[in-house]
């Protein structure tokens, strides 16, 4: 639905965008993320045509943003990271505009309207100036703009950005289940956020896509290997030089009062270190997979960029 | 077509819902009622026609036309409606035209709020009807040219003083250089008459409709307006 090839960005001299290339497919959640300054907002505002880009292709549909950024503009529905709001309009007579804008007519804009105000819970404001709504009431206009016209495609520039948390609560869960009939792409940096709406993630960093998956695979991507976490009676030390000793474990860690166990992820060394335990007369009280949370991941792959670099 | 109606009819509606061009309006009826009216005490009533109010209203078209501008697109700007607009299916030029022809009503609203000059004196004298039909056939150019002059103005910042100060430079300019074409001599005076604002518009104050005048204020509009637009474009290539 959305395909980006080697898109590149120049701010004058600043490179905000690096050679970045990625695909969203048909109804995928896909989550854009990165800390701030990342290139998160640029490439989100290349991708809905507000700009060009320096070098490179974004398509949505078939259309190519660059010479046939009409057609791709009507596929879209587009909240901005600073919501656009006329300050001198009601609720209303802002999605009004919004919608004729977007090519409604009367009377389908008048029914859409009940209905995103129904979607967005704005039953309440739908007379009240823009300039008097409250920042969390700002940003559900700003998504109920970005829905009016029911577009294909849904891109949302940190959606959740500056609303107390049982607002937030409820935006998530208003994106995942738009999630069920619309491709979305929502940027954030905020990394439980990205776990749990999307269901694959993209990481950018200074401009460039360090890490790209789904979310359950992203910790295998990462250190290439799997974790388990293990809870033992017995002595902590001698434990871990027996855990060392099965081969198919990469690393062991001891974290009181679990032993992390890493390995490679096509090895399955359960039912080893099960025997390994009982062998020692050490009681094996618990024993779990642990997956990286994106935080790790996130922090893992910046770092190393920067090592790298 | 139908999107630029679509943008006019809401910075209509802005308008109005503001108290800009009210005040704007009230401030342009009491100072040209007032040129009128003493023009027409000053001849002692024998010259039943509106040159006061054309006199003063000249310039304040000029001025009235960069304040009612300056907010259109600089104020996109400064709230991120701009990004709105940018990327609805929408072209460029849809915007500016709509812009364009939202503040060209109230324009002419205000223009058809001094009618009651001529009808005043149609009711207590017989005013020449011509010269009042071209003067106001000018004046209507003459904003068309000014409104231009300030969304362009305003399609090049985000603070709204800026622009009306940018407007307010390019039309006194434009307006004065008329005068300094009566100083220079030859090809050069001609030229910087020809590109005045101020050098057309005293033939349709005496009832003539030159063409050259008509093209010359329609060329000043477009010329304006198309470079509204281009800088638009170029916001999208920063």
């Amino acid at each position: 639905m959305i395909r980006i090839q080697n898109l590149t960005k120049y701010y004058g001299k600043r490179l905000a965008v690096d050679d970045i290339s990625f695909n969203v497919d048909k109804g995928e959640i896909v989550g854009f993320l990165g800390p701030n300054a990342a290139g998160k907002t640029t490439t989100m505002r290349i991708i809905t045509g507000y700009l060009m880009p320096t070098r490179g292709d974004v398509w949505v549909a078939d259309y190519n943003m660059a010479n046939n950024s009409l057609d791709g503009r009507r596929l879209i529905g587009y909240m901005p990271e600073i919501v656009p709001l006329y300050t001198d309009m009601t609720t209303r007579s802002y999605l009004d505009f919004v919608a004729r804008l977007r090519g409604l007519d009367r009377k389908r804009t008048k029914s859409r309207i009940d209905e995103v105000v129904e979607i967005c819970s704005l039953e309440e404001y739908i007379d009240v100036f823009l300039g008097k709504l409250s920042k969390g009431f700002r940003q559900r206009v700003g998504l109920a703009q970005a829905i009016i016209h029911d577009p294909e495609v849904l891109i949302l520039d940190e959606p959740t950005i500056g609303i107390d948390p049982i607002q937030v609560a409820q935006t998530r869960r208003l994106i995942k289940e738009l999630g069920k009939e619309h491709t979305i792409l929502l940027s954030t940096h905020i990394l439980p956020e990205a776990s749990m709406i999307c269901e694959r993630v993209i990481i950018i960093h200074e401009g460039r896509i360090v890490a790209e998956d789904r979310i359950e695979n992203l910790s295998t991507v990462v250190k290439g290997g799997n974790r388990i976490r293990l809870k033992v009676q017995g002595p902590a030390e001698k434990v871990t030089d027996r855990l060392r000793q099965i081969n198919s474990i990469r690393e062991v860690a001891y974290e009181k009062p679990f032993h992390i166990v890493e390995f490679p992820a096509d090895q399955e060394p359960q039912a080893k270190i099960t025997e390994a335990m009982v062998q020692s007369r050490w009681t094996l009280l618990s024993m779990e997979s642990v997956e990286m949370s994106l935080e790790e991941i996130f922090l893992q792959l910046t770092t190393e960029e920067e090592t790298g670099s | 077509m139908k999107n630029i109606g679509i943008i006019s009819r809401k910075e209509l509606k802005s308008y109005l819902s503001s108290p800009m061009a009210y005040v704007v309006t009230a401030v342009f009826l009491v100072l040209t009622g007032t040129f009128f009216a003493t023009y027409l005490a000053s001849t002692n009533y024998s010259d039943t026609s509106i040159r006061g109010f054309l006199g003063a209203g000249q310039i304040l078209i000029l001025l009235f036309a960069a304040v009612l501008t300056m907010r259109l697109i600089a104020e996109e700007r400064k709230l991120g409606t701009w990004e709105l607009l940018l990327t609805v299916p929408v072209r460029d030029t849809e915007i500016i035209l709509g812009k364009f022809l939202g503040s060209l009503a109230v324009l002419t609203g205000m223009l058809v709020l001094t009618f009651y000059y001529p009808i005043l004196l149609m009711v207590f004298g017989d005013p020449d009807l011509g010269p009042i039909i071209t003067s106001y056939l000018g004046l209507f150019l003459l904003g068309c040219a000014s409104l231009a002059i300030g969304i362009f103005a305003s399609s090049l910042t985000s603070n709204q003083i800026v622009a009306a100060v940018v407007a307010g430079g390019i039309l006194f300019t434009l307006w004065f250089l008329g005068i300094a074409g009566n100083f220079v001599p030859g090809a050069l005076g001609e030229v910087l008459s020809y590109i005045s604002l101020s050098h057309h518009f005293p033939d349709f104050i005496r009832g003539i409709v030159d063409t050259k005048a008509v093209v010359y204020y329609l060329s000043i509009t477009a010329l304006f307006l198309y470079m509204a637009i281009r800088s638009t474009e170029t916001d999208r290539w920063r």
